[in-house]
């Protein structure tokens, strides 16, 4: 007798289900917009939200830290600078945060039905998008506003390679998010860490300041920044929209590589947890 | 259809878990555990599992919730799978809709298995009743095409047409079980694994579950997993069966061989053991209580058809002669509500107020065709009128099953709401308002 499937207590170790995740592709696109209408059902602002925060946060990093402390962001207004920094950190920092509680929060689901877990973790990364390309928006309208005042910014030809830095990111979450997801099944010890460890990680990736800087003022701490490939993703970001700061292709494909290299990572342990995790979490 | 091909084949399954809290006290298991298998050595805490009693206690931390499953489905076939609670029903479903991993073991299959282990697992609040047929759909392993051409079916099933396009979070529970049941009757999997879904919604609706589930098993040939303690149920709707104690599956056959298999098996646990240390323990000055039992049913055990009457017998000893001697039960049901309180001097017009000293035995009988189908439980109540409970104590009862075979009300009796069931006297006649 020959049976299609097979069920057995372990799972190979690089197994990643192309197939069934394609089979499961509409179940990818509802769970994105499930959480892209749900998000702010029963607000008064709405989606207004989506703009507040990273609006607020840019006025805040600019009177703090560009204002009081000092920090030079060349031509480019600083407010426009930080912005620009802020939307490309959120993407990360949202995805990073969503996807490493993919197990907690979704415990009772996946204690009752099966699906390839990699999907939610997924979807949360593409949901995301939508927010980012709506805080993309402002940050277009503030860029606009700014030439019309006769500020000196311009737009690198390297903005095309934006969306490969998106990618980066996107996978560089889910690596990073899948690996913690997995951990926090058994150690709950890592959420607490993941809470403030992201606003940590998030002034050693030169949001806040140009990347150049940090190697000239605080030069026996640079290395943190260094090696820190987020860092680079940052200012790579900041060099195609804004012209500012440095780029290269060495850092841009190094980076690349990293992210591939902790997404597979990630997703090795992801899926090594996925299948026995109900009975641990 | 081909007469007898095999479409679910397992094979040694078992699952071992872990008791106590799991913590970070079991990172240096792990890394053992890891240690081990880099050797190639086996795991050296599977050797110490034990079979999974519930009531006696271990001296390991591991447990098998499965051991050694072995069985084959054909194709076609709806298979009941019976056992008390932590029989290990659950965790086989579990393992067959691949939501957790066995321990060791393989399950073999052809097809799509699809699982119902609960009704409206992802449901949205926020989202209409559409968009949540959707996603339900989905994820339970649907394509948006095949959703998008069963929804009239789906809606009109569910009976949740005037509400469709409402946010679920307004629905009652009932309709959000209905709409929920509605998309997972309309999965199209070679298996379908069911565990007590039916326990919910109204007489209405679960009959229309229920004949929904006969449909898909017989009208078009799906293979159907069954886990349930509605024994009607799983008698109407299986034609085969497997009994799981304590982890293993100790009988397979036909339905109705299984069930009755299942019932004597509990009279085995004749009596509750925590009743007998309970009795030998008491220490009263005035009386001593040498056994509280209920007299077995017809078939041998504490299963009573609802024509049945059970009886429950109290052997005292007066060792004071004393006055406001109090003898009596709580029926409870299982859940813990009470169903009555009675002592026999409720019952009686003229109080027996007195007792010499002596022996007695006290009864009472609950009669039959009262109680409805379903678990209860007998908690002696014995005292000193206004002075002392001698044993009243939550946790010192005799588990009892009512069940029906015999008695009224047999289609529906299980799932009718309320504790009792006695036969009522209806009459219909012609009448005239205007008169």
């Amino acid at each position: 007798m020959r049976f299609e499937n097979q069920i057995g207590p372990q799972s190979k170790l690089l197994y990643f289900p192309l197939a069934e995740i394609w089979r499961y592709r509409d179940l990818l696109v509802l769970l994105v917009r499930r959480d892209v209408v749900t998000v702010y059902k029963q607000t008064i602002l709405g989606p207004l939200w989506y703009f507040i925060q990273p609006l607020f946060t840019s006025l805040i990093f600019t009177l703090l830290f560009n204002n009081l402390a000092g920090i030079e962001t060349g031509s480019v207004p600083p407010f426009l600078f930080n912005l620009a920094s802020i939307t490309v950190w959120n993407y990360f920092s949202t995805c990073l945060t969503t996807t490493s509680d993919v197990f907690k929060t979704n415990a009772s689901l996946f204690g009752k039905v099966y699906f390839p877990r990699i999907i939610m973790p997924l979807s949360i990364v593409v949901s995301n998008l939508f927010k980012f390309l709506l805080q993309f928006a402002i940050f277009v309208g503030f860029y606009l506003y700014y030439i019309a005042q006769g500020s000196s910014v311009s737009v690198s030809v390297y903005a095309i390679l934006l969306p490969v830095v998106l990618l980066n990111m996107a996978l560089l979450s889910l690596g990073l998010g899948m690996f913690i997801s997995a951990l926090v099944t058994k150690y709950r010890d890592l959420s607490f860490l993941i809470s403030f460890g992201v606003q940590l990680l998030m002034y050693v990736s030169a949001v806040t300041f140009p990347l150049a800087m940090i190697r000239e003022k605080l030069p026996n701490y640079a290395w943190i920044v260094d090696y820190n490939p987020l860092a680079y993703i940052i200012e790579h970001a900041r060099f195609m929209l804004l012209s500012t700061g440095t780029f290269s292709w060495i850092s841009f494909l190094g980076c690349t590589l990293c992210s591939l290299l902790v997404f597979i990572f990630g997703s090795i342990i992801f899926n090594a947890t996925e299948r026995s995790f109900i009975d641990t979490v | 259809m081909i007469a007898s091909e095999v479409i679910l084949k397992v094979e040694n399954l078992s699952k071992q878990y872990r008791l106590g809290e799991v913590g970070t006290g079991t990172l240096s298991h792990d890394l053992n555990r890891w240690w081990h298998r880099v050797r190639g050595l086996p795991d050296p805490y599977l050797k110490v599992g034990e079979a999974n009693d519930r009531s006696a206690k271990g001296n390991s931390a591991y447990v098998w919730a499965l051991k050694d499953i072995n069985f084959e489905v054909q194709r076609g076939e709806v298979v009941g799978i019976i056992g008390k609670n932590g029989a290990g029903k659950s965790t086989l479903l579990k393992i067959l809709s691949k939501v957790t991993a066995p321990t060791a073991g393989t399950v073999k299959y052809t097809g799509r298995i699809a699982s119902l282990l609960e009704v409206g697992t992802g449901f949205h609040p926020e989202l209409t009743g559409r968009e949540n047929i959707f996603l339900n759909g989905a994820i339970l392993g649907m394509t948006k095409k095949e959703i998008a051409s069963k929804l009239n079916d789906i809606i009109s099933f569910s009976g949740c047409e005037r509400y469709i396009d409402t946010p679920v979070k307004r629905y009652s529970s009932g309709m959000t079980v209905r709409l929920a049941f509605a998309v997972a009757a309309f999965l199209e999997p070679d298996i379908l694994i069911v565990d007590e879904v039916l326990a919910v919604g109204d007489a209405e609706f679960q009959k229309k579950a229920l004949g929904k589930m006969q449909d898909i098993s017989r009208g078009e040939g799906r293979t159907v997993l069954f886990v349930s303690h509605n024994l009607t149920a799983v008698q109407t709707l299986c034609s085969r069966s497997f009994l799981l104690k304590n982890g293993e599956l100790i009988y397979s056959g036909a339905t109705a061989d299984v069930i009755s298999k299942y019932l004597s098996a509990d009279a085995e646990q004749l009596g509750s053991i925590n009743l007998q240390d309970r009795l030998a323990s008491l220490n009263d000055e005035t009386v001593s209580i040498n056994q509280i039992l209920v007299q077995v049913s017809e078939q041998g055990n504490l299963a009573f058809d609802t024509i049945e009457q059970v009886e429950i017998l109290f052997d005292v000893t007066v060792k004071q002669a004393c006055s406001g001697l109090r003898i009596g039960f709580d029926l409870l049901e299982e859940k813990s509500a009470t169903v009555l309180f009675r002592g026999f001097h409720d019952d009686d017009a003229t109080e027996l107020s007195y007792f010499p000293e002596g022996n007695y035995r006290f009864s009472a009988r609950i009669p039959e065709k009262l109680l409805a189908p379903g678990a209860y439980k007998i908690q002696p109540a014995i005292g000193i009128h206004n002075n002392r409970w001698v044993l009243h104590d939550a946790d010192v009862a005799i588990p009892i099953e009512i069940i029906n075979i015999n008695g009224l009300n047999r289609a529906y009796a299980d799932t009718r709401p309320g504790s009792i069931m006695p036969r009522l006297l209806w009459n219909s006649i012609r009448s005239n308002f205007n008169s």
